[in-house]
């Protein structure tokens, strides 16, 4: 029941990644300042934007657990974060390409937009060790959520402290009134992050696809009473 | 007395009783943060120390040591079945969190009476900072409580509950190390203790503390169903 729609969500990702890279690179210009270099913007910004919105969501999906006591809304909420983590990787690795490029040095300590989210990457990676930490399956899901809840909360606060101590070197295009963006460097920004969010809505529908399927799997195994090789996982909520 | 607040108050008189009693968490606390000051003495190499590394070396300390109380914090409630007479209770379960944030309020307030002065004593010039600096620790003090609190609960129903602390309370206090010791780091400057957005910082601590403590207040609930 999850793999419904699957496919032309699948097809719609790959069109509109296919189109927002095209933009990128035979449509919007090469910026005056910072040359080529500057079109890793159009995934990196994106890649953080679609990443921390990921978190967010996952906290709405663990309050939607809470509230209901369906583990479903348990599984959106783990899937929900392990794909962000995977995001944030990437967020990291492009953002140290930039600075590299046009600052000079892979990491940058006074650079709030930086610190912030490692602060909030880190936090998130412990997410794994804190879940698989409690054995009792039902127990797990309500601490896993509340986890997320808690931080959930911590994002934005976190952005809040980070940029009270700051400096201005971080680009902030978007902090003028009307964006600081020419119209077709704008067109080309909406579209990757149209595209990125794609992806991750299809990632996340993928997940959870594959683990509805194989607690399929398990549970015929079961009902024909032949276990399952290797022993039951203990790698994430099951989906029904 | 509502029922709620004789909970609360038979809770935290518990914990303090039997604290004083077997003198399990503080006296470990403090003798860390003074062994952490000696270890910083010799690892910075330096014997007076001002500015944004005293606030450093106060903080950091103040916390590993905090993390250490923390740990402890329901040991009690699950090796003696606390939790469940706290299920049995017709109380709020919220007041649980109340009452142990309080409790460990009070430790860290007794542990900061205690480490302060000495850490005063061995690297300062001047304690002219030492009087704002204590609403500054009342502050972060409280947020510490709450988020300590509601991690160690979690923690200890797991089976990594001395891991699970440090590594999931660390990252979640950052926000309230960078703003305490962006308000301390004037306050211990040479030359004086100086204001540099100490408001600003005091704001963003009271936010935080009011956040965590909503949240804690709100999540604790779910964490004693069973």
């Amino acid at each position: 029941m999850y793999g419904k729609g699957l496919r032309p969500l699948s097809i719609a990702t790959v069109a509109a990644l296919a189109v927002s890279l095209s933009l990128v690179f035979f449509y919007a210009p090469l910026d005056a300042d910072q040359g080529f270099i500057q079109k890793i913007f159009y995934l990196h910004v994106p890649l953080a934007i679609t990443a921390l919105v990921g978190f967010v969501v996952g906290g709405t999906f663990a309050i939607a657990h809470l509230r209901s006591g369906n583990r479903k809304w348990d599984a959106y909420s783990y899937v929900s974060i392990h794909m962000s983590v995977i995001f944030g990787v990437a967020v990291l690795i492009t953002g140290s390409i930039w600075a590299k490029a046009s600052w000079g040095h892979w990491w940058v300590w006074d650079e709030p937009t930086l610190v912030s989210f490692l602060i909030v990457f880190l936090m998130y990676a412990t997410y794994y060790p804190f879940r698989y930490a409690i054995e009792d399956p039902e127990r797990q899901a309500r601490y896993a959520s509340v986890f997320a809840i808690t931080a959930g909360a911590f994002v934005p606060l976190n952005f809040i402290a980070v940029r009270m101590a700051q400096s201005l070197v971080h680009p902030r295009v978007f902090a003028t009134a009307n964006g600081g963006l020419p119209g077709s460097m704008m067109l080309t920004f909406l579209c990757s992050l149209a595209a990125i969010a794609l992806l991750w809505m299809t990632l996340v529908k993928f997940e959870l696809t594959a683990k509805s399927a194989s607690g399929q799997v398990k549970r015929l195994r079961r009902a024909l009473d032949a276990p399952a090789p290797g022993g039951a996982s203990r790698i994430a909520p099951e989906v029904s | 007395m509502t029922p709620s607040r004789a909970a609360f108050a038979a809770i935290l008189g518990k914990d303090l009783r039997s604290e004083l009693r077997t003198l399990q968490s503080l006296p470990a606390m403090a003798l860390f943060s003074i062994t952490t000051f000696v270890i910083f003495r010799f690892g910075l190499d330096r014997t007076s120390l001002s500015g944004s590394l005293a606030a450093g070396v106060l903080w950091a300390t103040l916390l590993f040591a905090a993390v250490l109380g923390i740990n402890r914090l329901f040991v009690a409630e699950r090796e003696e079945g606390g939790f469940d007479a706290i299920r049995l209770a017709p109380i709020d379960r919220s007041v649980l969190f109340a009452a142990k944030a309080a409790a460990l309020l009070v430790y860290l307030l007794a542990l900061e009476l205690i480490a302060v002065p000495i850490f005063a004593l061995f690297f300062l010039d001047s304690v002219a900072g030492l009087a704002p600096l204590a609403l500054i620790l009342l502050l972060a003090d409280l947020g510490l409580a709450a988020t300590g609190t509601l991690i160690s609960s979690m923690a200890v129903n797991s089976r990594a509950r001395d891991l699970l602390v440090p590594l999931v309370l660390l990252p979640l206090v950052v926000p309230l190390m960078i703003a305490a010791t962006g308000a301390t780091d004037p306050l211990l400057a040479v030359g004086g203790p100086g204001y540099h957005r100490f408001g600003t910082w005091l704001m963003v601590l009271g936010l935080y503390d009011l956040i965590f403590g909503l949240v804690g207040y709100a999540v604790f609930d779910f964490l004693l169903e069973d």
